[in-house]
């Protein structure tokens, strides 16, 4: 009798939980906008990776949804920023509308996992290529190319022109990532400060805790823009973090679609006008020059 | 096995911090919690509402908010940690001391009347009965659920993790994102750095329960 009455309430957490994320799905359809051209009809030679996807009606997504410009959620739970039109970019030429593409958030941790177990299609997360990762996982691009800087104190009181001045200092970063690798591994007189997001190293730098803190300048950008009498970005990139697009390892005719994709793009301008809407809008910069894409 | 024994120094050095801030901060919340019990039982009406309020608030606010607030909320009244360890120690302690002094609590409702009074009868004042006659009986009463008490500080030192303390989880976060193709190694060498500590401890209450034991 027990069981049973467990059981009925699993069931009905389930419905609900179910019916949670479809409501979402309807909200995120009638927001959905029309903000690239859609090719009709694509066709694709039978057996290809993008012929299963088409015929799936729908292309898997992970994404982040906590790094403002690249891929933050908006109040209504929906994914914006430049990762985010990437996918739409590719989802564009595959001839599959934006309401086709399932996004799921992947966080720094999860993501070769969830390509490894086919839980997604392809991962657009601030991805930077590595060798490493290339043992599990295929990279389509790059597609940007961030560098590891510093952010300090408005008024830079410390006096902090690059890594090489961290030395005694105390610098802030999050555990695991491949910044705070790079600090430990290269500038090992830097006292290295660990959190698990970098909001709370934005918290610890506002109150003085820590001299500096140190990723992607495109995180530390978004940073700055949400409070420039508080933070100033050292400007001095001082590592390469091309950013890929993970796919299954193997998945040749898949990388290559995109890569063709995205070199297409940064001769057309959508790539461009992505930037200019996203990342771009926030942190008030033009559009970069495109990367080379590495077809290996 | 290779990458166990690259990053044998690492793993060595995170089972320590969780070991170290588990057993510092058990035994800071050994004390407060014993001191917050014995002012709940005084005959002192400031007392017991000063250690019920500090009960009440720490037994139902959540760890991580405790943690948060200890390290990024104090500096705004002033004061500062030397440490982040030492914050995490402070925020493990002053949690855990609510729910030492719940069970602690208990077992001196369970000491019978008659020892008190005995004691009081004695001439032994309030904090000689509650020190020699009261609180070793306790105590005695109260090894299982202290247990209890031990073995989920054990585990709730991993919120440190997410506040600037290399410890177990830590690790966990750091090797698992640079070793995508050992996660499952790097997440068995870190459960069992937490069995190494929580298990032997269910040993070591049983034992001590049964020694301890008194005959009513």
């Amino acid at each position: 009798m027990r069981i049973t009455r467990y059981a009925a309430g699993f069931a009905a957490a389930g419905l609900l939980l179910a019916g949670c994320s479809s409501e979402a799905g309807n909200q995120a359809q009638d927001e959905a906008e029309e903000t690239t051209t859609q090719v009709e009809e694509v066709e694709f030679p039978e057996g290809s990776t993008m012929a299963a996807i088409v015929e799936a009606g729908e292309l898997r997504v992970g994404t982040k949804i906590d790094q403002p410009g690249f891929g933050l959620a908006n109040t209504a739970g929906d994914p914006e920023g430049f990762d985010v039109e990437m996918a739409k970019i590719i989802a564009a030429k595959m001839g599959l509308s934006e309401d086709q593409i399932t996004f799921t958030e992947t966080v720094s941790q999860n993501r070769e996992p969830f390509l490894v177990e086919n839980r997604v299609d392809m991962v657009i997360a601030t991805y930077t290529i590595n060798d490493k990762r290339k043992e599990l996982i295929d990279f389509a691009g790059p597609y940007y190319e961030a560098g590891q800087d510093i952010m300090v104190a408005a008024g830079n009181p410390e006096n902090i022109e690059g890594p090489d001045d961290l030395a005694g200092k105390s610098v802030c970063s999050v555990e695991g990532s491949t910044p705070a690798e790079n600090i430990r591994t290269n500038y090992p007189e830097a006292e290295l400060v660990l959190y698990d997001a970098y909001s709370k190293c934005a918290d610890d730098l506002r109150n003085g805790n820590v001299d500096a803190v140190t990723t992607d300048n495109v995180i530390l950008t978004g940073f700055v823009a949400g409070a420039p009498e508080e933070f100033e970005l050292v400007g001095n990139p001082f590592t390469e973090e091309p950013y890929g697009i993970g796919v299954q390892k193997g998945k040749d005719d898949f990388r290559d679609f995109i890569n063709d994709v995205l070199e297409e793009s940064f001769e057309d301008g959508t790539w461009a006008e992505a930037w200019d809407k996203t990342a771009g809008a926030i942190t008030d910069t033009e559009a970069p020059e495109p990367p080379a894409v590495n077809r290996y | 096995m290779e990458f166990l024994s690259d990053n044998w120094g690492l793993i060595q050095s995170a089972f320590l911090t969780t070991l170290s801030l588990a057993v510092a901060s058990g035994v800071c919340a050994l004390l407060l919690g014993t001191l917050l019990a014995g002012m709940r039982v005084s005959p002192i009406p400031a007392l017991r509402g000063l250690a019920t309020v500090y009960v009440e608030i720490f037994r139902n606010t959540p760890l991580t908010v405790v943690f948060f607030f200890l390290a990024f909320g104090i500096v705004y009244v002033d004061l500062q940690f030397p440490s982040r360890f030492v914050t995490a120690v402070a925020a493990l302690s002053l949690y855990t001391a609510a729910f030492v002094a719940e069970a602690l609590r208990s077992g001196i409702n369970a000491v019978p009347a008659g020892q008190a009074e005995a004691a009081r009868a004695l001439g032994l004042d309030f904090r000689q009965s509650l020190t020699t006659v009261v609180l070793p009986q306790a105590f005695r009463t109260v090894v299982p659920p202290l247990g209890s008490v031990w073995i989920a500080l054990a585990k709730n030192t991993s919120i440190a993790a997410g506040f600037a303390v290399t410890d177990l989880t830590a690790l966990l976060q750091r090797l698992a994102n640079a070793n995508a193709d050992q996660l499952l190694l790097v997440f068995g060498a870190v459960v069992l750095g937490y069995l190494v500590i929580t298990l032997p401890s269910a040993w070591g209450i049983s034992v001590l329960e049964r020694r301890l034991a008194i005959v009513r």
